[in-house]
C-alpha cells in the first residue's frame, strides 16, 4: 500500500513552488514600476547629503560678508551675492540644514503627539475617542497656516517657536491618519487573543496595533515633511521664523524680494531650493504610498 | 435634507465655540504682561495705573470669567477694538473680508476652470499630450511655493512689461476692470497649487467612473460620447473633486495671508499679519475667529453641493 502511494506520488508533477522574492528584488520591482518615487528618493538623498556635507560643499562661509553687495552670478560667486555681500550658493547649501532640521523636529512633534492621540482614540473608542477627535476637529477649523502664524506671532518670532507652531498645527492630521486604521486593526482576532491572555492595553497598543498601522503613518510623515518645510519657508518669509543672519531659504526669499528689480538672483535661487525639497518629499511620499498600499500591488 | 442641514448647522456651533476657546487661550500664552502691550512702548506706568488698566480690561478676573465676557461680547458682534487705532475690530474685519473672499473665489474659479477640462482630457485620451501636461502641472504645481511664484510673477511683469502692482486697492464696484487687473496675479499665484490637486483628483475620479458599468450601458444604448462623458461620467466624478476643493479651502485661506501681504491687498490675511507685526491682539483674535468661521461655512456649502450632485445622498 505504502509503496503504491509512493509510486503514485512520484508520477505526480511536483507543485511548482514559487520562492518568495528577496527584499532587494521586491524593491527593484517596486522601483521599476515607480520611476517618480525613485526620483524623489534621489532628490532626498541629495538633500540629506548636502546638509551633512554643507561644510565641505559650500565655497564660502554662509554668514560672512565677503563680497560687494548684490554681485551678479559670476565665476566666483556662482549664484551671486545678497544685500550684505554674502555668497548665495553657500547660504542655500547651509539652508538645507535648517529646512531639514525644522522638517524633522516639527513633524516629530506632530507625529509624537498626534500619532499617540490617534492610537489612543482609536483603541479605546467611546468617550475618549469622542473628546479627542472633537478636539482635533476644533483645531482643523482654523486654517493651519493661520494658526501657525498666530502661534509664532504670539510666542515670539524665532526658529524654535516656528518648529513648535508647525508641530502643533499638523498634530490633528496625524491623529486622524493614525486613528482610522486602528479601528480596523482592533477588530482582528489576534487583538482579542492578546486581551484573553491578559496583555495590558499599553502592550497591545505598542506591540500589536502600532506595527500594523505604520504604513499610512510613514506615508503621512513623508508628505508632512514637505508641507513643514514649506511652512517654515512661509513663516521665515514673513519674518516670523528663522532670524537673520541664519541662512533660511524663506528668509532669503523674503529679504531678497526687496532687491528684486536690480538683483533678481537673490530671490530666484532660494525658491528653486524650496521647490526641489518639497518636490522630493512629495514624490517620495507618493512612491511610498504606492509601494506600501497592498491594494495597489 | 432640511433636517440634515439643521443638524449640520448645530454641529458647527460646538466647533466654533471650541475654536474660540482655543484662540482665547492662545492669547493668554503671550510672553510678558498684557498690560505692557496695552501701555505700549512708551510705557512706564505706576503700579496704580497698571492696576487700573487691569481692572478696566477685566484682567483681574478669573480666566473663565474673562472668556465668558469676551465670548458674550463676540456673540453680540463686538470683537473689541484695535490696540493701535482704537477702531472697532468687527467693522474693520468685515470691510476687509470681501477682498479675501473675492481672491479665494477667483483662484478657485481659475483652478477649476483649467483643471477639470484638462483632467477629463487626460483621463479620456490616455498617453496623449493632455496626460503629459496634466502630470507636469500636477507635480510642479504642488511643489512651487506660491509666495515664490507670486514674487516671480511680479518680477516678470515689472521687467517684461514695466508693470507694477498697484499699491492702492481698487474695489470691483468702483472699477471692475482695474480690480480684475489687480487681482489676477495674486489669484493665479494661489490657483496653481489648487489646480494641481484638482487636476489629479479629476483625472483619477474620471478614470474610475469611466470603468463603471453604467458608463458601458450608456455607451451601449448608443448615446453620443459627449453625452456619456458630460452627463454620466463627469457629474459623478465631480463628487470627490468638490470634496478636495472643500478640504483645500483651509490651505487656500492660509495662503491668502501671504499672498495679500506680497501684493499689498488689504484683505483679512493682510490685516491679520499686520496685527501680528504690531502686536495688536484684538485684531489678531478677531481675524482668526472670522477666518475659522468662513472656513467652517465653506465646508457646510461643500456638503450641500454633494446633495445636489448625488441624488443618492439625501441625508435622512
Amino acid at each position: 500500500m505504502a509503496d503504491r502511494a509512493a509510486a503514485l506520488a512520484a508520477d505526480l508533477p511536483l507543485p511548482s513552488v514559487r520562492t518568495p522574492p528577496t527584499p532587494a528584488a521586491r524593491w527593484r520591482r517596486i522601483a521599476a514600476k515607480n520611476p517618480l518615487g525613485v526620483l524623489g528618493t534621489v532628490l532626498i538623498a541629495l538633500l540629506v547629503a548636502t546638509a551633512a556635507l554643507a561644510g565641505l560643499l559650500a565655497p564660502f562661509d554662509p554668514v560672512a560678508q565677503i563680497a560687494r553687495r548684490l554681485t551678479a552670478p559670476d565665476g566666483i560667486y556662482l549664484l551671486g551675492t545678497d544685500e550684505f555681500g554674502r555668497d548665495i550658493l553657500s547660504r542655500i547649501i547651509f539652508g538645507t540644514r535648517i529646512s531639514l532640521y525644522v522638517g524633522m523636529v516639527s513633524v516629530g512633534i506632530a507625529l509624537g503627539i498626534g500619532g499617540t492621540l490617534g492610537l489612543i482614540a482609536g483603541y479605546f473608542g467611546g468617550w475618549i475617542d469622542n473628546i479627542l477627535m472633537r478636539l482635533m476637529d476644533v483645531m482643523f477649523s482654523i486654517p493651519s497656516l493661520v494658526l501657525a502664524i498666530a502661534i509664532t506671532g504670539i510666542l515670539g518670532p524665532n526658529l524654535r517657536n516656528a518648529m513648535i507652531a508647525i508641530g502643533i498645527v499638523y498634530t490633528p492630521t496625524f491623529a486622524r491618519v493614525a486613528r482610522g486604521p486602528v479601528l480596523a486593526v482592533i477588530q482582528n482576532e489576534y487583538i482579542a487573543a492578546a486581551r484573553t491572555v491578559g496583555a495590558r492595553d499599553g502592550r497591545i497598543i505598542f506591540r500589536h496595533v502600532l506595527p500594523n498601522v505604520t504604513a499610512p503613518i510613514i506615508v503621512q510623515t513623508t508628505l508632512s515633511l514637505s508641507t513643514a518645510i514649506l511652512a517654515e519657508a512661509v513663516l521665515s518669509f514673513l519674518g516670523l521664523g528663522t532670524q537673520p543672519p541664519e541662512p533660511s531659504w524663506g528668509t532669503m526669499l523674503g529679504t531678497g524680494r526687496k532687491f528684486m528689480e536690480t538683483a533678481p538672483w537673490v530671490a530666484i535661487f532660494p525658491g528653486f531650493a524650496i521647490m526641489l525639497a518639497v518636490l522630493g518629499f512629495n514624490l517620495l511620499g507618493d512612491g511610498l504610498r504606492d509601494a506600501l498600499d497592498p491594494r495597489l500591488k | 435634507m432640511t433636517r440634515y442641514l439643521i443638524g449640520r448647522l448645530f454641529w458647527c456651533i460646538p466647533v466654533m465655540l471650541g475654536a474660540s476657546v482655543l484662540i482665547f487661550v492662545l492669547l493668554r500664552f503671550l510672553p510678558g504682561d498684557v498690560v505692557d502691550i496695552i501701555i505700549g512702548s512708551e510705557g512706564s506706568a505706576t503700579p496704580e495705573v497698571r492696576a487700573t488698566i487691569r481692572r478696566l480690561f477685566g484682567l483681574d478676573q478669573p480666566i473663565y470669567v474673562q472668556y465668558l465676557v469676551w465670548i458674550g461680547a463676540v456673540l453680540r458682534g463686538d470683537l473689541g477694538s484695535s490696540l493701535r487705532t482704537s477702531q472697532p475690530v468687527g467693522g474693520l474685519l468685515l470691510s476687509r473680508l470681501p477682498i479675501t473672499i473675492e481672491l479665494a473665489f477667483l483662484s478657485v474659479g481659475i483652478s477649476v476652470l483649467l483643471a477639470v477640462p484638462l483632467g477629463v482630457l487626460a483621463a479620456v485620451k490616455r498617453g496623449g499630450p493632455a496626460e503629459l501636461v496634466s502630470r507636469l502641472v500636477g507635480l510642479v504645481g504642488l511643489s512651487l511655493p506660491n509666495f515664490w511664484l507670486a514674487t516671480m510673477l511680479i518680477l516678470i511683469a515689472s521687467l517684461g512689461f514695466g508693470w507694477l502692482p498697484s499699491l492702492i486697492y481698487v474695489s470691483p464696484l468702483s472699477n471692475p476692470i482695474e480690480n480684475l487687473k489687480q487681482m489676477l496675479m495674486p489669484a493665479v499665484s494661489l490657483a496653481l497649487a489648487l489646480m494641481a490637486i484638482v487636476l489629479r483628483m479629476t483625472r483619477s475620479a474620471m478614470l474610475e467612473v469611466l470603468s463603471q458599468e453604467y458608463v458601458k450601458t450608456a455607451r451601449a444604448k448608443g448615446l453620443a460620447e459627449r453625452v456619456v462623458l458630460m452627463r454620466h461620467a463627469l457629474k459623478n466624478a465631480m463628487i470627490p473633486v468638490i470634496t478636495v476643493v472643500g478640504i483645500q479651502m483651509g490651505t487656500l485661506f492660509g495662503s491668502t495671508v501671504v499672498i495679500e501681504q506680497i501684493f499689498g491687498l488689504p484683505g483679512m490675511g493682510w490685516t491679520f499679519v499686520n496685527g501680528i507685526y504690531q502686536r495688536d491682539y484684538p485684531t489678531v483674535q478677531g481675524a482668526v475667529l472670522m477666518l475659522a468661521l468662513t472656513f467652517v461655512f465653506v465646508n457646510l456649502l461643500v456638503d450641500m453641493a454633494y446633495a445636489y450632485l448625488d441624488p443618492r445622498i439625501r441625508y435622512g
